[in-house]
């Protein structure tokens, strides 16, 4: 059981609510159509899973195949009878994804955006936790020290590791380091498939159990839902694939340029409104390798603390000077900026900077937070700094016509001096793309080590962004791309809205479809992770170093390709797992009534 | 009450120390209140009125963000690539024979490899839509990184979704700062960024010059004498390529083993371009000069070479590689590698091992070639015979780079336009570390004839003589 054989195509057509794997959106028959074979059908599927599920407060284990079909999801039965997601109802009934511009920006700002404090003994708790983990640690280190810990061959040598680093992944890490890497064997869409492992030796080695689990997939960057094996997408990458071959095996300067990618190229320009844009085939090192072109040693960059990995490095390598705002913070974004232009640099005497520019994200990925444009963009003007704004989870996700934060806000993209953001998520397919004026662009094909060094753009991988971007605009001729960002927007909402009904903590921007749920304690990250798997739904742990020691979180990424059943599923499990693991942390008063989806 | 007894106890401290003590005190105090102000103050001490700053804000003008570019300017004029990439290429209009591109082994053209990565496509889609540790590894990743680490005898390798990002991860993730890095100077500038992100000290030493670099380590050995504290705690690494991007030349693997060795350093190997083109059975560099490759300790390579896919992996022990799952940044903070590519590979390494004679053609092919291009009147030739890279520069040095630059884009344009592609190598000469002389880089495809490779030496040899 739970080994479903077969080709994981069909399998997927089988999905438990619609068939929307595979680019299109869902068409209106939700789980209630389903028939008695079908019905059985999936409950063979979800039973049985490799995973043991956490329980604490409520004992009573339950019988494994005890899964809920999601057709027997009675939440609000009274709004059972809304179909679910589609145009005919559409625009009476969900407003895209928008600012709406009628308050301030800071008001509207304040209105949406919730970073609820922790309640105190939770704080007090989750130290106290973290340091049991660590001492536990330690002694589980003088103790036992396996094999794979030490070096061969290398006596004498200076050791190659911090020895706190390598006791953090050994001995604290590793109890939940099930969590992550989980290997999976399908098209990440709205489902997917996990490959079930067991660990005998609490984490140091993985087995495969040979089985599978189809789990409802919350934890990929799948926002527009084009990641699918078939449908247009698919066909065109394909096509692709076979006229142009797989790689070029050369740099875009040698012999890696061609029509593909200048068509690329004048299409993103073309999505962001923006003179020109330039595209790469990985969208850290759009960052990692561009900042340093952009900055000398003179620059002052004012970046937004919870800025990604791949900015840091390109900051890093750039040599500029670096200062850091508190996140998302524009009266700390004002101090900085301020002091930073009135004092200039520090090293040469005060000299004024030759530029200053602010760094941020459209979404931030595990804060779940929009950024503040409108002011950001005044704040810019003011100080005469240069604004570059990475859109990695962005782009697509935001805005009513999904050309992310600008589009969001209704800002001129030509009022952000350097757009930045990858393919990787709302497009499915990889690489990054920065957008802005023909001066930048020619700079940038003359400067850039990506452009000069790395490999170009794979055919099908830069069809793939083609097409579905072609599609989000309506290019190609129907209004999927236009469905597909009003059922993300729909289902942000939805499930935002209920999961604080639910009681527990979530961050970030109601309009965010990056939600984190806040359970703070390190091991209840494993703890929801594993009990999620149980229940069949994939989602993403985080913890320290990636988040503050205090706040541990739960990710969920939605999905234009989640239905309505879909989600309702996962909240009731989380509803259940939040009682179980005690993780309604909020202190806020809840929304009595039922959520309209 | 406690306040009163704390200022008694404070008075009879008073009453009880030496005057000149207090004076030296008071003394102390005033000179660490000044340097903390002074500090706070940064460059200027005086804290501005706030109509200073708005004044200084109104009056400050910023540099442009970006320099105006100059539309002449060679970069912004690539040639274009029309047709599929394969021994013959289309580029600009003209059909050619392709001596540009890095398919050493021709495996751009096979349709097995593409048909099984269409297969993939069809199973997983496209992209990963998420990072190798949320839910973005795929059980092809993890076949692919066992085949490579068995294919390469090691225990451990780790799959890379993009080849620059490969070698410019691996090294800051072990290189930290402080610690010394020994470089050859002809590295590639992915190595380059790599050594810039680790901060660590670099010593570079002259290309492929043993001697040299036993100099420095002797220099470094007496340094370490004086200070053995901070000697203790310095790793020490040594990186080079296995054949080097920008020379086409082999290092002299035997000899960097002796020295890390000797002097307990942890060799890193680029093998970008050797893996998979050197050594009877493809195995690189090591197996090239049949060293223990347990000698080396960590191996990186682009899969953009032979293997003709996207990305680059690392592969060495369990201990070393294992360390890049949670330290490499360019492994965690990326999507993995799109499936398709992943599953290019695997294939690729299915290839390399059903038919390992691949190599001794390829490497039969770059003798070939090599023989030949030697005879140009006005052109040298560098390289090692074996390598499948090799550069070409001007017999003849123009007085700058810039003027060598633009003769060999000519050359190479001209040769285009006769059916011949050729490509003078890229390089941000303002970015490398120093510049690199221009040259027109050679790629050998394991497909060539003996009578194209004759072709494209008459044709390479008329336009150079009549454009230099
Ligand atoms: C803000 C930000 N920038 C850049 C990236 C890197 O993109 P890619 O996965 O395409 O390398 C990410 C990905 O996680 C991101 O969140
Ligand atoms: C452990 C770990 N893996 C992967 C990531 C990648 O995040 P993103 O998808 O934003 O690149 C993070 C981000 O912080 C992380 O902490």
């Amino acid at each position: 059981m739970g080994n479903f054989d077969g080709d994981s195509g069909t399998v997927f057509e089988q999905s438990y609510a619609t068939t929307n794997g595979n680019g299109k959106v869902p068409n209106g028959n939700g789980a209630a159509d389903l028939s008695a074979p079908e019905k059985q059908e999936l409950l063979r599927k979800f039973s049985a899973p490799a995973y043991t599920e956490i329980r604490t407060r409520r004992c009573q284990p339950k019988p494994a195949n005890d899964a809920q079909s999601p057709s027997s999801i009675n939440y609000h039965p009274e709004k059972k009878s809304i179909p679910n997601g589609h145009a005919s109802i559409l625009d009476q009934e969900s407003k895209p994804n928008q600012a709406e511009g009628k308050l301030s920006p800071e008001l509207e700002h304040f209105q949406k955006t919730s970073f609820e404090e922790v309640p105190l003994h939770t704080a007090c708790l989750t130290y106290l936790g973290f340091y049991l983990l660590m001492i536990l640690g330690y002694i589980n280190q003088l103790l036992f020290v396996p094999k794979v810990a030490t070096e061969k061959g290398r006596d004498g040598y200076v050791a190659l590791y911090d020895a706190f680093e390598s006791f953090y992944s050994r001995y604290v890490y590793r109890r939940i380091k099930d969590c992550w890497n989980r290997p999976i064997c399908s098209v990440p869409g709205d489902e997917l498939t996990l490959k079930d492992r067991v660990t005998d030796d609490y984490g140091w080695s993985f087995k495969f159990t040979g089985t599978e689990t189809r789990c409802l997939n919350l934890g990929s960057y799948n926002y527009l839902g084009f990641a699918a094996a078939t449908g247009q997408c698919a066909d065109d990458s394909e096509e692709s694939a076979r006229s142009s071959g797989l790689a070029y095996c050369s740099s875009r300067c040698e012999l890696g340029d061609n029509e593909q990618l200048q068509e690329l190229e004048a299409l993103t320009a073309r999505y962001f409104g923006v003179e020109d844009a330039i595209v790469f085939g990985m969208g850290f090192a759009t960052n990692a390798l561009n900042l340093p072109s952009l900055l000398g040693p003179n620059s002052l960059v004012i970046s937004d603390e919870k800025n990604h990995a791949s900015i840091i490095l390109g900051l890093r390598l750039s040599g500029a000077t670096t200062k850091v705002f508190k996140h998302n913070n524009m009266r700390d974004l004002e101090r900085v900026l301020r002091q930073g232009v009135c004092y200039g640099n520090p090293k040469k005497g005060g000299q004024p900077w030759d530029k200053v520019m602010i760094l941020v994200e459209g979404i931030f990925s595990m804060e779940g937070s929009i950024v503040r444009l409108p002011e950001v963009i005044a704040l810019k003007k003011k100080y005469k700094a240069y604004l570059y704004l990475d859109e990695a989870h962005s782009v697509g996700a935001m805005g009513s016509r999904g050309r992310g934060v600008t589009d969001y806000f209704n800002v001129d993209p030509k009022e952000v001096d350097i757009l930045m953001g990858t393919f990787t998520k709302s497009f499915g397919s990889a690489g990054g793309y920065l957008a802005g004026s023909k001066k930048l662009i020619d700079f940038l094909r003359t400067n850039s080590h990506a452009h000069c060094y790395a490999a170009s753009i794979s055919p099908p991988i830069a069809q793939q962004i083609l097409t579905s971007m072609k599609t989000i605009m309506g290019e190609d001729g129907t209004d999927i791309g236009r469905k597909k960002i009003h059922q993300l927007a729909r289902n942000t909402r939805y499930f935002r809205r209920r999961l604080a009904q639910l009681g527990v903590i979530t961050y970030g921007h109601e309009d965010s479809p990056v939600v984190p749920m806040l359970v703070y304690l390190f091991s209840k990250i494993g703890a929801v992770v594993r009990t999620l798997t149980t229940r069949h739904i994939a989602a993403v742990g985080a913890g320290f170093p990636a988040t503050p020691i205090m706040e541990g979180r739960i990710r969920f990424c939605l999905s234009a390709a989640h239905t309505k059943e879909q989600l309702d599923f996962a909240l009731e499990a989380i509803d259940e797992i939040a009682d179980d693991l005690g993780l309604k942390y909020s202190r806020k008063p809840r929304d009595p009534n039922p959520v309209i989806y | 009450m406690v306040a009163i007894q704390l200022f008694n106890e404070i008075g009879s401290i008073f009453r009880n120390t030496p005057t000149f003590a207090l004076v030296l005190e008071t003394l102390l105090l005033i000179t660490v209140i000044w340097l903390l102000l002074h500090r706070r103050g940064g460059g200027r001490r005086r804290q501005l009125t706030k109509e200073e700053e708005d004044r200084i804000i109104a009056d400050y003008e910023p540099e442009p963000l970006v320099a105006d570019t100059d539309p002449n300017h060679p970069l912004l004029h690539t040639r274009v690539v029309q047709s599929r990439v394969g021994k013959r290429i289309q580029v600009d209009g003209h059909d050619c024979l392709n001596l540009g591109s890095h398919n050493y082994l021709g495996f751009l053209e096979d349709q097995e490899i593409l048909e099984e990565a269409c297969k993939s496509l069809r199973k997983y889609g496209v992209g990963s839509c998420g990072p190798r540790g949320f839910y973005g590894t795929m059980d092809v990743h993890l076949d692919l990184e066992d085949r490579i680490a068995k294919f390469m005898g090691l225990e451990e390798a780790i799959v890379y979704s993009y080849g620059f990002s490969t070698v410019a991860s691996a090294i800051p993730a072990y290189a930290k700062r402080g610690d010394l890095i020994f470089v050859d100077e002809a590295v590639n500038f992915a190595i380059q960024k790599g050594l810039d992100a680790s901060r660590s000290t670099i010593v570079f030493f002259k290309h492929n010059d043993v001697e040299d670099l036993e100099r420095l380590l002797i220099e470094q050995e007496k340094r370490d004498q004086k200070n053995p504290k901070k000697a203790a705690k310095t790793r020490r690494f040594l990186v080079a390529e296995g054949i080097y991007m920008n020379t086409g030349e082999i290092c002299p693997l035997p000899d960097l083993v002796a020295l890390r060795q000797k002097y307990k350093l942890r060799l890193f190997i680029d093998e970008s371009i050797s893996f998979g083109t050197l050594g009877q059975g493809g195995h690189g560099v090591t197996e090239h000069f049949n060293v223990d490759r347990d000698e080396v300790d960590l191996i990186s390579a682009g899969m953009e070479g032979s293997m003709a896919t996207v990305g680059g992996f690392c592969v060495g022990s369990h201990f070393i590689a294992e360390h890049q799952r949670l330290s490499g940044l360019g492994y965690i903070f990326s999507a993995s590698l799109p499936p398709m590519l992943t599953q290019a590979a695997i294939s690729a390494l299915d290839r390399f091992e059903r038919e390992p004679q691949i190599f001794e053609q390829l490497q039969a092919k770059s003798k070939t070639l090599h023989q030949k291009f030697l005879r140009f009147s006005k052109l040298t030739l560098r390289g090692d015979e074996v390598s499948p890279v090799k550069h070409l520069y001007l017999a003849q040095p123009a007085e700058n780079f810039d003027k060598e630059l633009k003769l060999l884009t000519e050359l190479a344009d001209k040769c285009i336009a006769r059916g011949v592609a050729v490509v003078q190598a890229a390089y941000l000469q303002n970015r490398e570390r120093q510049p690199v002389r221009p040259s027109i880089r050679i790629a050998v495809n394991r497909l060539l004839e003996s009578s194209e490779i004759d072709n494209a030496f008459e044709v390479i040899e008329s336009v150079s003589s009549s454009v230099l």
